[in-house]
């Protein structure tokens, strides 16, 4: 069987047996011409099968035909990389050698991801042990250069991350930035915990992407498990996406108006930001929304009484809202400091496989909602927001977008439920040996779940693919140019996840 | 600007009114759990064993509640069949010893307020350094908003500054992995003395969802001496808020402080 015959889809699962196993030659040459053909790599990853091989898998994306492929390889210690003739693999790979302990040969930046033991790596083998805090930084030399190295532990109250740069006066030259700090070994405990506790694992895969991340993880699951889902509790599941999606854009609009100094759209913002929180504890107990998705639908229903009150909140909301974008996007000392700064080509964009808004900021109309849609975006559309400019005055205007979307959807949805429970009854057996794939947008952007059962009905590989996964490097491509006193103000335009990259 | 300033003056201070007076919560929300003793028949053997986390703990007399290994999802209530275990709406959950955060009923803890010396150089004016050592990201999302305009960290003279040199005192959030123990170590000794050390949730207090996994630890790792413990996945701010006011002595029990 080809690789785009399986009928994979998003919440689908497929007989593990119906996944190509091909020669790496060849594997090697249906990823690499798939990708040159309108495909994209979603996820790509190694897997330990029994002796001494490793499993590669690769699980492509057609977007525009709601498609999704799979194909397979075995490989000892080694195998020629895609890299070269296909960047979009580039940080899969590298991913691949530290936890398979497989080399891709040929790689053009072989370097560490994570920073952590093989965790994935065939019983067969022993890994050399490694210096964690060794990383081979790229360097440039000249009299008048300089280095400039921030964090792991960095500026405000935030996630830990290295920067390296390398700067002429206040421009950079370039950036490395390093990650990995925040690794627990999220994808080990998903493969190993028991049921509940990995669904709280997964909720704290990225703790301000807890739906996001539980969508996906259920969605995967209730493939596996042949679950029936509740039309009302995907319907609850599709709104509480969405007022996470308004949560996280209203915070980070707020934090790009306190990076250029402008601090009533940081108080605004920061207000609204925790009014859609509220919202989201009041649905679930939780602000961020803990112990809502679950397992068949949902752990928390919507009465008649809260779904009414709820939408009076998001009228309210809408209305502050609209004052405050006009406001922050009318100013023009803010505008000034966002045009031109930051820009990621689109070319670059395409290479790096970049997803979310990110890529909607450069002009790419790519959304899971639009592609793959899954649940309530089977019926009902938000619009996709794109902006063509790619820099940071961009990438806060398709935030803004959605945010005005993402409420008119929600101020609909919350009035028209489907009836019925809140939740199906959960099965608990897995099919044996099969592939699901569960992919959400979430609000940074794709977020990809791959799970494989094994021959007694339990989980044997989970694998998680956060969006800033591949957005990390655009914030390393868009940098250059720039001066370094407009880092933070890039950074937070990017706004990605130090823990949804580590795991 | 002036539409913006009118509809400001319309509506009135965004500033929670807690201390002055009680925060007040939704129906689910997920505070303070509590364990009714008497609704447990003999299945304190097995309780530990049921639940997801460990919220449950094991002792001489029976089954204790522990806040620091409590992850506060639904499913740690539900575990008890007999229904012994529920939460409240009570934010209130820091504690300035890691053993009073375990007890019978879930009862809040006292915090022991800072004396002396730390009081008379902390208790107005108190600059935080944070530092996340293998977290999810949820707790730092919370202390951010402490600095928002609804719960005004800044009004009690508390502040998050860059450095650890400027510091009195660091906030650690995570399990303490691997990749981070290290900068976390130095962190804190970049800390003039005397100092501060607050651990905040879950992961903090014994590794949250992650304990057990051999890249993280149990939390701050038992030589580093604690001044203050706060649970929750994550703390909501008014939890965060309470525990450090209690630590200042801004907050005692039986009286508010004027903010």
């Amino acid at each position: 069987m080809r690789f785009d015959q399986l009928g994979l889809r998003n919440r689908r699962s497929v007989p593990w047996s119906a996944v190509p196993l091909e020669p790496i030659a060849s594997f090697r040459e249906t990823v690499i011409a798939a990708v040159a053909d309108g495909w994209r790599p979603a996820a790509f990853f190694g897997m330990p099968e029994t002796g001494s091989e490793t499993r590669l898998v690769a699980i492509l994306a057609h977007d525009e035909r709601g498609e999704l492929g799979a194909t397979s390889a075995r490989v000892a210690d080694g195998f020629p990389s895609l890299t070269p003739e296909c960047p979009q693999v580039h940080l899969f790979e590298r991913e691949i050698a530290e936890q398979c302990g497989v080399t891709p040969e040929g790689h053009p930046w072989l370097k560490p991801v994570r920073r952590h033991p093989p965790d994935h790596m065939v019983a067969d083998r022993r890994a050399a042990p490694a210096d964690r805090e060794a990383y081979p930084f790229f360097r440039a030399q000249g009299a008048e250069l300089h280095e400039v190295a921030v964090g792991p532990v960095h500026a405000g109250v935030i996630e830990p991350g290295h920067f390296r740069f390398q700067a002429h006066g206040e421009e950079v030259l370039f950036l490395e930035i390093v990650l990995g700090y925040q690794h627990r070994g999220v994808e080990r405990l998903l493969e190993s915990r028991e049921r509940t506790g990995a669904l709280l694992v997964a909720e704290s895969i990225a703790g301000d992407t807890v739906i996001g991340h539980a969508e996906a993880y259920c969605g995967a699951l209730e493939a596996l498990a042949r679950s029936r889902k509740s039309p009302r509790g995907q319907a609850i599941r599709g709104c509480a996406l969405e007022l996470e999606r308004i949560a996280n854009h209203l915070g980070d609009l707020g934090a790009l108006a306190g990076d250029v100094a402008f601090a009533p759209g940081a108080a605004i913002f920061g207000r609204l930001r925790g009014e859609a929180l509220n919202l989201l504890m009041t649905l679930s107990g939780n602000r961020f929304g803990r112990g809502l998705i679950r397992p068949g639908g949902v752990g928390f229903d919507v009465p008649p009484e809260m779904a009414a009150e709820a939408r009076a909140r998001l009228g309210a909301l809408r209305a502050e809202f609209f004052r405050a974008a006009d406001m922050l996007f009318d100013n023009g000392s803010v505008q000034g400091r966002f045009e031109g700064t930051g820009i990621l080509p689109l070319r670059n964009c395409v290479e790096l496989g970049c997803v979310g808004p990110a890529a909607r900021a450069c002009g790419m109309a790519r959304d899971v909602r639009l592609d793959h849609p899954w649940g309530l975006f089977r019926f009902a559309h938000i619009p996709v927001a794109t902006a063509p400019s790619g820099d940071v005055a961009a990438r806060a205007m398709v935030r803004r977008l959605e945010v005005e979307r993402s409420l008119e959807f929600l101020i609909e949805q919350l009035g028209a439920l489907p009836r019925g429970a809140t939740r199906a009854e959960a099965e608990t057996l897995l099919v044996p040996d099969e592939l699901a794939v569960a992919m959400v947008e979430g609000w940074r952007g794709e977020i990809v779940h791959v799970a494989v059962s094994d021959s007694r009905g339990g989980v044997r590989r989970w694998k998680v693919k956060d969006p800033s996964f591949h957005n990390w490097s655009a914030l390393a491509v868009a940098l250059p140019g720039n001066a370094i006193s407009d880092f933070p103000l890039c950074n937070k335009s990017f706004n990605l996840s130090y823990a949804g990259h580590d795991l | 600007m002036l539409k913006m300033i009118l509809a400001n003056l319309l509506r009135g201070p965004a500033t929670t009114a807690f201390p002055r007076r009680p925060a007040e919560f939704p129906e689910r929300f997920r505070g303070r759990p509590e364990l009714d003793a008497s609704r447990c028949e003999n299945g304190l053997a097995r309780c530990g064993a049921m639940s997801p986390s460990r919220l449950v703990v094991q002792s001489s007399k029976g089954a204790n509640l522990d806040l620091g290994g409590c992850l506060f999802s639904p499913e740690e209530a539900s575990a008890c069949p007999q229904g012994a275990i529920r939460y409240t709406r009570d934010p209130r959950m820091a504690a300035t010893r890691r053993e009073d955060l375990i007890t019978p009923g879930g009862e809040p803890a006292a915090v022991r307020a800072l004396q002396g010396a730390t009081r008379r150089l902390f208790g107005r004016s108190l600059r935080l350094r944070s530092v996340v050592a293998g977290s999810c990201g949820g707790c730092e999302a919370e202390l951010v908003a402490l600095g928002n305009v609804v719960f005004d960290l800044q009004r009690f003279g508390v502040q998050f500054v860059a450095s650890p040199r400027h510091a009195d005192g660091v906030v650690i959030t995570g399990a303490v992995n691997a990749n981070m123990e290290l900068a976390l170590r130095k962190s804190i000794d970049a800390v003039p003395d005397p100092r501060l050390v607050i651990a905040v949730g879950a992961c903090a207090i014994s590794g949250g969802p992650f304990a057990g996994s051999p890249e993280v630890g149990k939390g701050v790792p038992a030589d580093l001496p604690v001044d203050l413990w706060v649970p929750g996945c994550p703390p909501h701010p008014i939890t965060l808020l309470d525990g450090l006011l209690r630590l200042l002595g801004r907050l005692e029990n039986g009286s508010r402080d004027r903010a």
